[in-house]
């Protein structure tokens, strides 16, 4: 039995060593519960100005300024933006300061190589997505900034799984998914946001939660 | 050479040795400290094996700067590859022939 027990060993160790000089695996499903219900939040707060109870963001003058004058001042100062601004910080310091905490625990670098790595990958189809969406607002199409948001961030994840833990891609594929479902319902892209960033985000950190680290302590 | 147990090579007989291997096959190149980081390991300890493994012709040391700081970075040889794969390959033969 010893005689097999070292051979395996050292597999193991050459896997480990192998994920880990090349994968972010420190990201915690912490992470995705707390950038979730900062993105529900954010959803409830926008909901009023969306639908036009409040601020008319979407009135036709204001579409029309954009669209003649190329003027996004008072788009920017509007307060659905300062919404949309504190919902993705607050969501990146929450998912920040699980992943920090856990990378501690196991003793791996929060700004080492792979990180760097995954950050990389991540933020270039959120940064062509962004632009993509500023210009979608620009031209007054606001039906599809909600889906062009799913899809986008569904194909970053995608395009992360490869730097971290593999199961982020299978909340790509959902993201993406919605993204696309939502095209059919324009006008209630803010519910498919909210199922997306919020739903799809608690669902998804809780289980990564309960499949890695739950036991942490433990076994550690 | 038939017998697997004969391709287990002496060289990666060390915890280690497989890390500093395993980093270097999954990427191109690993810094001193990215392998120190990965190994949680002093500067005398990885330096030792580092020069048996570079003595064996198992990897290529690149010595670079990054402003005035030293940048030394490792690369897996072609030989060295070969050899661990091979390696690699033995440890599965043992457990297989083991059961």
């Amino acid at each position: 039995m010893s005689n097999q027990q070292q051979p395996l060993d050292d597999l193991h160790h050459i896997k480990q060593m192998m994920e880990r000089s090349s994968r972010f695996i420190s990201l915690s499903g912490l992470s995705g519960i707390g950038a979730g219900i900062c993105a529900l939040v954010g959803a409830w707060l926008a909901h009023p100005y969306v639908f036009g109870k409040k601020d008319h963001i979407m009135n036709r003058e204001l579409v029309a300024t954009l669209e003649t004058a190329h003027d996004y001042s008072s788009l920017l100062n509007s307060w659905l933006f300062w919404i949309a601004a504190g919902t993705f910080l607050s969501a990146l310091v929450s998912a920040f300061v699980f992943t920090w905490l856990k990378s501690k625990r196991q003793g791996i670098p929060v700004w080492g190589h792979s990180a760097q790595r995954l950050m990389i990958n991540v933020s270039i189809p959120l940064m062509a997505g962004g632009l993509f969406l500023f210009k979608l607002i620009h031209f007054g199409t606001f039906g599809l900034v909600a889906p062009g948001c799913l899809l986008f961030y569904g194909l970053a994840l995608i395009n992360a799984s490869k730097y971290t833990l593999d199961e982020i891609r299978y909340l790509g594929f959902c993201q993406i998914l919605l993204g696309l479902l939502s095209l059919w319902f324009v006008g209630y892209g803010l519910y498919f946001w909210a199922a997306g960033f919020g739903l799809l985000h608690i669902v998804y950190g809780a289980y990564m939660w309960y499949k890695y680290e739950r036991n942490e302590e433990i076994t550690v | 050479m038939n017998n697997p147990i004969e391709n287990l090579s002496k060289l990666f007989d060390s915890r280690i040795r497989l890390g500093i291997m395993s980093a270097l096959m999954v990427n191109a190149e690993v810094n001193f400290n990215e392998l120190k980081e990965l190994l949680q390991i002093t500067d005398g300890n990885l330096a030792s094996h580092i020069k048996a493994l570079e003595e064996h012709g198992a990897i290529k040391v690149h010595k670079g700067f990054i402003g005035r700081k030293t940048n030394t970075v490792y690369s897996v040889t072609r030989s060295g590859e070969k050899a661990f794969r091979a390696h690699i390959e033995a440890l599965e033969k043992m457990i297989r022939f083991s059961k």
